[in-house]
């Protein structure tokens, strides 16, 4: 990477600022899951590894959080968008070397930031812990070197309409940049007091909402059309996905605090704009099924496709809880409880990970020509993934349905502590396997750029048959 | 951009992220500001300072430049005795002014009003530190700058305090956040619920100037913004910060004995391998009673956390 750094534009190998993102993003997600996996060590043993601060549960849990976001999720995000974007142009990514560059200034401001928060040095709002020199950095060192790429490839693209993908990567970039600067308000301007509270769940909400959602969205519109060979069911049904995410999903920023005293107005509103996430869910997901009709044999055979309809049927409890859990008849119960944790987990580590997890086995085996190195490991990162994810989402939804039955009646709070012993257990055994799973991956995409079977020219990776 | 639909979507995009916006950010902003300070909001904001979070005059999140909530039994500059003791706030010289005092418009409403014209809220000097004081005017609440209206210098006010009637709020809450207790005891006890066991939840003006919140989203342990009412015991703090353990078998809060520091009250070195091992004996069954737990020294850091855990009545 580094004898790139200098080079002349033209000398850099095409896609190599997608491959260091890809391995970028694995190497994170190592180290984003192994501190979740630690973090649930300790919540079910909280004597495991104990009196010492870079070791204490309050110092690491936000880090697990952004080092998956930031790490994982949104460094898998800049690799898509850095093989797809060209490839639906018909063109080159505009310049690898800003690629290259963005990757470096991610991957050291990413280190430095998460190091300040794992020493306690933060904002102290949740989502956006980073203290605000670090903020500033994410927005402009970031983000908007990657929405310049991003932006300049689609310009200079060399056909004629713009596609699905990257509608939403354009206007998920801009969004990203805009949600960093707004959210960050309270920092850069020292906004106190109720607008800090609720800024911050407006930055939480839309950095969901407006980036994560949208873009491991987009990813599935390219992935499922390209690898089964068939036309994308419906562009109309795209443009009800994309316009419905800007108009609905960019408002509900305040059901996040529906216990706060917030004015009751914007609490209804919130409420209202926060069911309609089911118009783009639905659009989303239909369209996707659809668009599988006569290759379901490849959801079995094809591992992209299998992560990514994967990643895709779980949008549907999870946008059915997103919908209905944030309303005043459900909220109550399970605000604030680990259901919410069990469906953040089923948002970025269910739905949006799968969807990602295929953009970076089909990304990185297309951009180093080579064929996976081992399909046997491919299956075990893919079982262990969904078993300890699953083994994660439903332990955390039966902790958080207790804890909610605990808050209503109001039992001591030691009750629930004890109640939920077992389940806290069973979500360290989840995530443990979810750690597991992203060794093999790691190991199998690094022995896949080893000595995998290099792809003719011509060729696409899924035309290849597996070897191991 | 060669088709002109894009170029139609793209200004349909900016109307309607913009509309967006303005419904979810401009609107509610004109709520936020209309919301009066209470007594509360007061005196969290005055005895927490300026800023809890990280910021330039505290780098490291050591608590460095915070004020302290002073419990005044008699006037510092005459020695009258007051009939009900007070609490002043005091901000030491150098130490950055609570946000009432750059920004009175926080404060909202009549609030703001009296503290500019009877509290003289903005005739402060930072270079010499000011005394602040929660006053009623009837109904009213204000803010007094004691500094500019009788004269208290901080060093009077902390001349003839005790120990024991300073509190170190403001240091305090910089270690709420930066320890993460937040991850897991919410400060929202919520409106639904929760009235008997975590109490009343905050009201609308319960906020103005504070940074930050911390409120909370995933509870894993009780609400603590009403805790001080519910346990104001320092001995029962004490031992459940060295090691929750000792006070409740089941708990799954860590232990921040490392907040203890390097010396005890006494100025002894504290030999936490000695007190773990014997812990450990105890917690294994061979010894009948666990070790005694350090007395904490009057400038560490968990003194200043249990401060700020008993000031949240």
């Amino acid at each position: 990477m580094f004898k790139y750094l200098f080079a002349k534009n033209e000398d850099i190998p095409s896609g190599s600022a997608a491959v260091f993102f890809g391995f970028s993003s694995i190497l994170w997600f190592v180290v984003g899951t192994g501190l979740g996996s630690f973090n649930a060590a300790k919540l079910a043993f909280p004597d495991f590894v104990t009196g010492n601060e870079w070791f204490a549960f309050g110092h690491m849990r936000q880090v697990h959080v952004l080092a998956v976001i930031l790490g994982w999720i949104s460094m898998a995000f800049a690799m898509a968008m850095m093989y797809i974007t060209p490839v639906l142009g018909n063109t080159r990514l505009w310049s690898e070397k800003l690629g290259l560059w963005n990757c470096l200034l991610w991957n050291i401001g990413l280190s430095l930031g998460l190091t300040l928060l794992w020493a306690g040095i933060g904002s102290g709002r949740e989502y956006s812990d980073f203290i605000w020199p670090i903020d500033l950095y994410v927005a402009v060192f970031i983000a908007l070197p990657l929405a310049i790429n991003v932006w300049m490839t689609i310009l200079k693209r060399r056909v004629q309409g713009i596609y699905t993908t990257n509608w939403f990567f354009g206007a998920g970039v801009f969004m990203v940049i805009i949600v960093y600067l707004t959210g960050n308000l309270p920092e850069l301007f020292h906004l106190t007091g109720l607008s800090e509270a609720y800024l911050t769940w407006w930055f939480a909400h839309n950095v969901l909402g407006l980036w994560i959602t949208p873009v491991a969205a987009a990813i599935a519109y390219f992935t499922i059309p390209k690898v089964t060979g068939n036309p994308l069911y419906s562009h109309r049904i795209g443009h009800l996905h994309f316009w419905s995410v800007v108009v609905f999903y960019s408002t509900p920023a305040a059901h996040h605090l529906m216990s706060a005293p917030l004015p009751e107005w914007l609490k209804s509103f919130a409420s209202v704009e926060g069911v309609l996430i089911l118009v783009p869910a639905i659009a989303f997901v239909s369209n996707i099924l659809l668009t599988m009709q006569g290759k379901w044999y490849m959801f079995v055979e094809s591992l992209e496709v299998r992560f990514t309809i994967t990643g895709v049927l779980m949008a549907i409890p999870l946008n059915m809880q997103g919908g209905f859990q944030q309303t005043r008849a459900i909220n109550w119960y399970i605000h604030g409880t680990g259901w919410i944790v069990a469906h953040a987990h089923l948002a970025l580590l269910g739905f949006s990970t799968f969807l990602e997890g295929a953009a970076v086995y089909l990304g990185l085996q297309s951009l180093m020509k080579r064929k996976l190195y081992s399909l046997t490991l491919g299956n075990m990162h893919f079982w262990l993934l969904l078993i300890g994810f699953s083994i994660y989402w439903i332990s955390m939804t039966i902790a958080g349905l207790i804890q909610g039955a605990g808050k209503i009646y109001e039992v001591p709070y030691i009750d629930v502590v004890i109640a939920e012993h077992p389940y806290m257990i069973a979500r360290w055994l989840g995530g443990t396997m979810v750690f597991i799973s992203n060794i093999i991956w790691l190991y199998n995409m690094w022995m896949t750029a080893r000595v995998g079977t290099v792809i003719p020219a011509g060729r696409m990776p899924h035309e290849l048959a597996y070897e191991r | 951009m060669n088709f002109r639909e894009y170029k139609i979507g793209a200004r349909m995009f900016g109307f309607c992220l913009g509309g967006s916006m303005c419904i979810t950010l401009l609107m509610p902003s004109f709520d936020f500001r209309s919301a009066n300070s209470t007594e509360v909001a007061l005196d969290k904001q005055l005895s927490a300072g300026w800023e809890t979070g990280w910021n330039v005059y505290d780098p490291l999140m050591l608590g460095k430049n915070k004020p302290l909530k002073v419990l005044l039994k008699a006037d510092p500059k005459t020695g009258e005795a007051f009939k009900e003791a007070k609490f002043a706030y005091v901000y030491n010289p150098g130490t950055p002014m609570p946000n009432a005092a750059d920004h009175p418009g926080n404060l909202g409403g009549t609030v703001e009003t009296l503290s500019r014209e009877k509290g003289k809220i903005t005739e402060f000097n930072k270079a010499t530190g000011a005394v602040y004081l929660i006053q009623k005017d009837g109904d009213s609440l204000y803010v007094e700058n004691a500094t500019a209206t009788k004269g208290w210098m901080p060093s009077d006010v902390m001349g003839k305090a005790a120990d024991g009637d300073i509190e170190q709020v403001g240091k305090g809450k910089t270690m709420f956040v930066r320890e993460g207790c937040w991850w897991c005891h919410t400060l929202l006890p919520e409106e639904t619920q929760d009235w008997q066991v975590f109490g009343a939840p905050p009201y609308l003006g319960d906020f103005n100037g504070e940074s930050p919140t911390a409120f909370g989203s995933d509870r894993k342990a009780p609400d603590l913004l009403h805790v001080g009412s519910r346990n104001s015991s320092k001995e029962w703090m004490m031992l459940h910060f060295f090691n929750p353990r000792l006070v409740q078998p089941h708990s799954i809060m860590p232990r921040f004995d490392y907040m203890w520091g390097d010396k005890d009250a006494n100025g002894q070195a504290i030999d936490y391998n000695k007190w773990r091992a014997e812990y450990n004996e105890y917690h294994e069954g061979k010894r009948a009673n666990p070790p005694e737990v350090p007395a904490y020294a009057k400038d560490s850091e968990i003194r200043s956390l249990i401060d700020f855990m008993l000031s949240l009545k």
